[in-house]
């Protein structure tokens, strides 16, 4: 490989990074406002929900699988916290959530990792099913959330607001628990082959399942982080959460076909698409371009990854004459 | 060459194992012993019944009748974990590896340890074990190197390093030289010998009968789910399995041909260079005539093949195929001229597996069965592909509803051939026709080449087997690092002097092979 290649290989590479720092330069050349430490936390606490989503979406998409119901896992529990946990302490209510969403996701888990169900389809159903329960036993109202919860969003551990601490304490465990223990890296094993997974013994359809549950919970955790910001929650509530999280995975970096990827690009990724967003709204730009510019950057991330990977491609053929090769 | 050390009881026993799937009787009877510090040469074609076999042996299936044991000892395995558990290891031919993980990750996959009471993975121990095992199998390579960006022959090595650390009794290799280089071959036949001598026994399956006869004390020979007979190497001889393996004494391996090489040129190459892949190579193939392209792995081989098509650029130089000049090399501008290239990786290139015969062979030439503007004509395209099923001897004449992933190796290269031929090729390039295909089947495709050129077409044969090329060939190239190194007529084929021009030295000095 020649230095202009790697080059270019480096460039391709930090791709996402260099996006990063262009919308820093681009928006804190456009307002003052941008570039300020009160700014960055403010992007911060946004990106919470998404980020949380977007790590437990990394489990299920690193063992090849997808995940469409956390939009409706969110609203679901989000539902259940309001209406029938008003008077219960928040650790209480937390942890009601936190089991009834890992419940959600073991529903997924099965059906996916024990009966066979294609993911897409099978969470696509559980997806609809979700939304449909929440919306009748809130009889598609507002549910409003109690002061013991929504004082959570102004709280604090050491200074640092609480949805940075919750971002911050699941994207630890998380991290741990794919790279440091055995459950994580024969998800990624799963993910890569099943097939050569199961032949090595290992106990493939539990480990999916397992991931689905995984981002069931987190699902239930975004959902709660993201009820002590908004104070009420509305039937539209998590509507295409989860594409906003697969975005943010993609975009650091998570492959779609199983085995590549992690929970630091998910919280990158998750940044990124905050980051412009925020930026957005502190040039009052219009609205409706929102979307246009975060589909903007999830097709450069994905253009960008694709091109690396062909030029790889192109340069681990072998040479016959090395010596003829500068 | 390495002692056999006969304890009291064999280290396996495998004794009258019979297996039927769907009513069909698979295994006839199978027996056979493994003694510690041997190596077992098991051979036959395919459908001879050595995976089955086998896959009874690593716990995939269970017999039917018949009993195995391990040092005196009942083993009848449910699973592969509970064979792993009885020290049987199998290393198949398609390596069980995750490339996005790294070697020591690998290694530990399915039973990590642990650091104390916690469910964090002990990094320390896993990374002292790992540089112990990868000692054992001498691969010199650090342990958190990712699987992916190791070579197939370093891959392996992991697979046997797993094996160890499972502590194996019997090791399985099926078919462990087929996709590496000499040198590799060379570095596994040497770690084979090693755990001989401490004991291990070793089942060799493999098509590559010298590999076999290389490395094994003794060959078992199947043939339709039975066990033809056993020997030890000293009194076997090539001929001899290969009579054993195909039930009839085949007197002649490679069909004779009746016609000679005509007149006219083919393929005429000048001066073919590209930078880092080949060097000023020339040379010509009349119709009728077969030249084969004999070099070491890595010599650059396949790459001049794919130079040739069009497949890769080329900086200078010239094709002609049939008088006309190639002006711009691709594979279409190849295939309109009248090239056809076979590649080695019939898997990857050449099939649709889930699509039928017919479909295989039509698809890529459909405007040959136009029937009006965006019609097929299907009957005339099931006649032709029936003619040419036939054409190429396939097992089946059901081309319309036989998918090609239910055909054997054997026969979907041969689907690959009827492919080609459908263009009437006049130049057929062939890159290892014959890999991973058993006797009966390489001696058919040895007959379509011969069928081809008899016809007046011109066949270019790459071939990692020096016999094949020696019994095919009217003329035989050498090539080593991307140059021609010598050229042999037919009646100076000598198995030595072109191995000999296939090494000779080329490039500058630091860079010459030894």
């Amino acid at each position: 490989m020649n230095s202009r290649n790697r080059i270019t290989i480096l460039l391709l590479q930090a791709a996402p990074y260099l996006l990063f720092l262009a919308i820093l330069l681009v928006f804190g050349s456009l307002s003052d406002r941008f570039l300020s430490l009160a700014n960055f936390t403010n992007i911060v606490i946004q990106a919470a929900p998404v980020a949380i989503l977007a790590i437990g979406m990394t489990f299920v998409l690193l063992t090849a699988e997808i995940d469409l119901s956390v939009g409706a896992i969110m609203y679901l529990t989000g539902c259940i916290l309001g209406l029938y946990l008003g008077g219960v302490p928040w650790p209480v209510g937390l942890a009601v959530v936190l089991i009834a969403s890992a419940l959600l996701g073991a529903v997924n888990g099965v059906l996916v990792a024990y009966l066979g169900i294609t993911s897409f389809i099978a969470t696509l159903g559980t997806l609809f099913i979700g939304r449909g329960i929440a919306m009748s036993v809130s009889n598609t109202a507002s549910v409003y959330f109690p002061e013991a919860i929504t004082s959570l969003n102004r709280a604090a551990v050491f200074g640092i607001p609480s949805a940075i601490v919750a971002v911050a304490v699941v994207f630890v465990i998380a991290w741990v628990l794919l790279q440091q223990t055995p459950f994580g890296r024969q998800v990624y094993a799963v993910g890569q082959d099943r097939d050569a997974a199961t032949k090595a013994g290992l106990p493939a359809r539990r480990i999916v399942f397992f991931c689905f549950v995984i981002s069931g919970a987190l699902a239930g955790m975004a959902g709660f982080v993201s009820s002590t910001q908004i104070g009420a929650i509305t039937a539209s509530y998590g509507l295409q959460a989860e594409f906003s999280a697969i975005a943010a995975a993609v975009l650091g970096g998570t492959s779609l076909f199983g085995g590549r990827g992690g929970v630091k690009g998910a919280l990158f990724g998750a940044l990124l698409i905050q980051t412009a967003a925020n930026g957005l709204v502190i040039i009052n730009a219009n609205p409706y371009i929102y979307p246009l510019v975060t589909a903007g950057i999830i097709f450069i991330a994905v253009a960008v990854d694709g091109l690396r990977s062909r030029m790889l491609e192109r340069l681990e053929r072998r040479f016959i004459r090395p010596w003829e090769i500068a | 060459m390495h002692t056999t050390q006969r304890s009291s009881h064999p280290l396996l026993s495998v004794d009258g194992i019979t297996k039927s799937f769907f009513g069909v009787r698979v295994l006839h009877g199978v027996s056979f012993e493994l003694w510690p510090g041997e190596a077992l040469g098991l051979v036959g074609e395919n459908g001879s019944g050595k995976s089955t076999s086998m896959n009874i042996l690593g716990g995939v299936h269970q017999p039917d009748g018949g009993r195995m044991s391990i040092a005196g000892l009942l083993y009848a395995p449910q699973s592969p974990r509970e064979a792993g558990r009885a020290g049987i290891a199998f290393i198949h031919q398609e390596l069980n590896l995750f490339p996005n993980l790294s070697i020591e990750e690998n290694l530990f996959i399915t039973d990590f340890p642990k650091r104390g009471g916690v469910p964090f993975i002990d990094r320390g121990w896993v990374r002292r074990r790992a540089r112990e095992l990868l000692a054992e199998v001498d691969l010199d390579l650090p342990p958190t190197r990712l699987v992916g960006n190791l070579a197939q022959g370093e891959r392996q090595l992991v697979e046997i390093a797993k094996a160890l650390h499972a502590d194996a009794k019997v090791l399985i290799l099926d078919e462990p030289t087929t996709s590496l280089t000499r040198r590799e071959v060379e570095r596994l036949f040497a770690i084979v010998n090693r755990l001989k001598s401490r004991g291990v026994g070793i089942i060799f399956i493999s098509h590559a009968l010298e590999d076999v006869m290389h490395v094994c004390e003794r060959v078992t020979v199947l043939r339709d789910g039975a066990v033809v007979g056993t020997d030890l190497r000293e009194r076997l001889s090539l001929p001899a399995i290969i009579s054993m393996m195909v039930g009839r004494s085949i007197d002649a391996i490679f069909p004779e041909r009746d016609t000679k090489p005509r007149e006219e040129v083919a393929l005429r190459v000048r001066n073919l260079t590209q930078r880092g892949v080949a060097n000023d190579v020339s040379f010509d193939i009349r119709a009728g005539e077969v030249v084969g392209l004999s070099g070491l792995m890595g010599s650059g081989r396949s790459e001049l093949a794919r130079l040739i098509f069009g497949l890769d650029p080329m900086e200078s130089g010239t094709i002609e195929v049939a008088g006309t000049r190639l002006m711009r090399p691709s594979p279409k501008a190849s295939m309109a001229a009248g090239l056809a290239f076979l590649t080695e990786d019939r898997r990857n290139e050449g099939l649709l597996m889930d699509a039928s015969i017919v479909d295989n062979i039509g698809l890529t030439f459909l405007k040959r069965f136009k029937a009006g503007p965006g019609l097929i004509n299907g009957k005339a395209l099931n006649t032709t592909a029936g003619e040419l099923a036939r054409m190429v001897h396939l097992s089946t004449d059901r081309v319309q509803d036989t998918l090609a992933k239910h055909l054997s190796g054997g026969n979907q290269q041969k689907v690959v051939i009827a492919k080609w031929l459908l263009r009437r090729p006049k130049v057929f390039i062939l890159d290892e026709p014959t890999r991973g295909i058993d006797v009966g089947a390489k001696q058919e495709v040895y007959r379509i080449i011969n069928r081809l050129v008899e016809e007046g077409g011109a066949v270019f044969l790459i071939s990692s087997e020096i016999e094949e090329v020696m019994g095919l060939s009217d003329r035989i190239l050498t090539i080593n690092k991307g140059e021609i190194t010598g050229s042999f007529e037919r009646s100076r084929f000598d198995r030595e002097a072109i191995l000999a021009a296939a090494m000779a030295p080329v490039g500058p000095k630091r860079e010459a092979t030894a």
